[in-house]
C-alpha cells in the first residue's frame, strides 16, 4: 500500500507543480466553453439546451489532451523500467496511475463546471446533473484512455495514434453522460437509466483498464 | 548487517540468446557470478552488455535460454531483487533530490536504510532541496546510487556506471560496489572504463 501511496502522491506533485499537465486541462477546458456562447450567439434557449453536450465536450477533450503523457514521460526518464520491475504488480500501478491523473486532471473539470455553467444559461439543477455526470463518467475516460497510452508507449508513435484509439471507446460514455443531464433538463426521459449506464461503463473500465494497460507495456517490453 | 543477502547466491544463465529486431546479436552465452562477486561485461558497441542486464533485470525476454538466481530469497523473482542503474536515470526534474530519493524509496520497498544518510555519502546532502532539473549530469548519477544505497537488494546490475562521474566519485563509487561485494552482494556492470574493483570479465559478441 505505501508503493501505491506514494506512486500516486508522487504523479499529483508533478501534475501540480508548474508546467504539469493539472493547470493545461483546465484551463483547455474553460477556453473551449467560454468561447462557445460568442460561436452560438446570444440565443439563451439554444445555449441552455447545448449547455451540457458542450461541457461534455469539452471536458472528453481537456482529458484527452493529457492522457497521452500519462506513461510516455515515465518511459522516456527510465522510471518504467523501474516500475514493471519492483514487487508492485503492473496492474495496480496502472491503477495508481490513472486514479492520480483523474484526482490531478479530471476533478477540477467537475470543480470548474458549475462557474462555466453560469455562462451557458444553466440552472442550478441543470448544473448540478451535468457536474454530477462528469463525476461518474470521467473516471470511465481516464481508465480507458490509459489504455491508448499504454499502447502509444508500445508502438513508439505518440499523441495522435492515441486519440484515434481511443475516441470509439470514449463514444459511449459521452453518449450517456449527456443522454443523463439532458433528462433532467428537459426530459421526458428519466435520469436514472442512462447514469446507471453512465457508472456501469466507469465500473467496468476501472477493471479492465489496469489489467489492459499493463498487458501492453508487458508486451511491448524493450 | 543484517540477513539480507543470504549466503551464498548464485546468479547463472545457460544458452542464453538475445534477438533484437530480427537480427541475432548473441547465442549460446552461459555466465555465473556468486555472492560476494563482480563480473564486468565487456564488449564493442552493440554487441549486447545493455540487452543482457535488460534480461537479467527482466525488462527483456530472452530468445532463448534461462537465467536464474539460485539462494537468493525464494518468495521474490529475480528482478525484485536487482537494482537496474541504466543510462537513463528515472528522476523527475520537478521533484526535488529528496522527494525523487524517497519516492523510490517507499515505491520499491524492502529493507532500507536513511535517505539522508545516502545522499550524504554520495556527496549530496547539501542539495536535498534543489529541484533535480537543476543538477549536473553527475550530480544525477549521484542520485540514482544514492537508490541502491537507500533501497537493500542483493543483486546490482550496472550499464556504464561510472559515466558522467568525475574522479572523486568513481573512488567513492569504488568503495560503494566494495562494501556491497563485502556484504555478500553481486555486481553485474557493463563497461568500457575499468571498474576500480577486482572483478571477473565476461566477453560477448566476440573480440572488438
Amino acid at each position: 500500500m505505501t508503493a501505491l501511496a506514494a506512486l500516486i502522491r508522487r504523479d499529483m506533485r508533478i501534475a501540480l507543480r508548474v508546467g504539469g499537465g493539472a493547470l493545461i486541462g483546465v484551463l483547455f477546458f474553460l477556453t473551449v466553453v467560454v468561447l462557445m456562447p460568442f460561436a452560438v450567439g446570444p440565443d439563451l434557449a439554444l445555449l441552455s439546451r447545448l449547455g451540457p453536450a458542450i461541457l461534455w465536450l469539452g471536458a472528453l477533450l481537456a482529458s484527452l489532451l493529457t492522457l497521452d503523457r500519462l506513461f510516455m514521460a515515465d518511459h522516456e526518464d527510465g522510471s518504467l523500467d523501474l516500475i514493471t520491475m519492483s514487487r508492485t504488480p503492473l496492474e495496480l500501478a496502472c491503477a495508481a496511475k490513472a486514479l492520480a491523473h483523474w484526482l490531478a486532471a479530471g476533478l477540477p473539470l467537475i470543480v470548474a463546471t458549475p462557474v462555466l455553467g453560469l455562462l451557458l444559461n444553466l440552472d442550478m439543477v441543470a448544473t448540478g446533473a451535468v457536474a454530477l455526470t462528469l463525476l461518474a463518467g470521467t473516471p470511465a475516460l481516464t481508465f480507458t484512455g490509459m489504455i491508448g497510452a499504454a499502447l502509444a508507449v508500445t508502438l513508439h508513435r505518440g499523441g495522435l495514434l492515441m486519440a484515434v484509439l481511443v475516441l470509439p471507446l470514449s463514444i459511449p460514455v459521452l453518449i450517456f453522460g449527456v443522454a443523463a443531464s439532458q433528462a433532467v433538463i428537459v426530459g421526458p426521459m428519466n435520469f436514472g437509466a442512462p447514469f446507471s449506464i453512465l457508472c456501469a461503463l466507469s465500473l467496468v473500465s476501472l477493471v479492465v483498464g489496469p489489467f489492459a494497460a499493463a498487458a501492453s507495456l508487458r508486451q511491448g517490453l524493450d | 548487517m543484517s540477513g539480507w543477502i543470504q549466503g551464498k547466491m548464485q546468479l547463472s544463465g545457460r544458452g542464453v540468446i538475445c534477438v533484437r529486431g530480427g537480427r541475432e546479436v548473441f547465442s549460446g552465452l552461459d555466465f555465473e557470478a556468486g555472492s560476494g562477486e563482480a563480473v564486468a561485461v565487456v564488449g564493442r558497441n552493440g554487441s549486447g552488455k545493455t540487452s543482457l542486464l535488460r534480461m537479467i533485470a527482466g525488462l527483456l525476454i530472452p530468445a532463448g535460454g534461462t537465467i536464474a538466481l539460485d539462494e537468493g530469497d525464494a518468495e521474490l523473482t529475480l528482478p525484485e531483487q536487482c537494482h537496474y542503474l541504466g543510462h537513463r536515470d528515472a528522476l523527475k526534474p520537478a521533484l526535488s533530490v529528496a522527494e525523487n530519493l524517497s519516492f523510490w524509496a517507499d515505491f520499491l520497498g524492502g529493507e532500507r536504510s536513511d535517505a539522508a544518510e545516502s545522499l550524504a555519502t554520495v556527496g549530496l546532502a547539501h542539495a536535498t532541496h534543489l529541484p533535480a532539473a537543476f543538477l549536473s549530469a553527475g550530480q544525477r548519477r549521484r542520485l540514482s546510487l544514492a537508490r541502491l544505497l537507500t533501497v537493500r537488494r542483493p543483486v546490482w546490475l550496472l550499464d556504464e556506471p561510472t559515466n558522467a562521474l568525475d574522479v572523486a566519485g568513481q573512488d567513492m563509487f569504488g568503495g560503494l560496489m566494495r562494501d556491497h561485494l563485502g556484504r555478500g552482494g553481486l555486481i553485474v556492470a557493463a563497461t568500457h572504463a575499468p571498474l576500480g574493483i577486482d572483478s571477473r570479465e565476461l566477453r560477448i559478441g566476440g573480440v572488438g
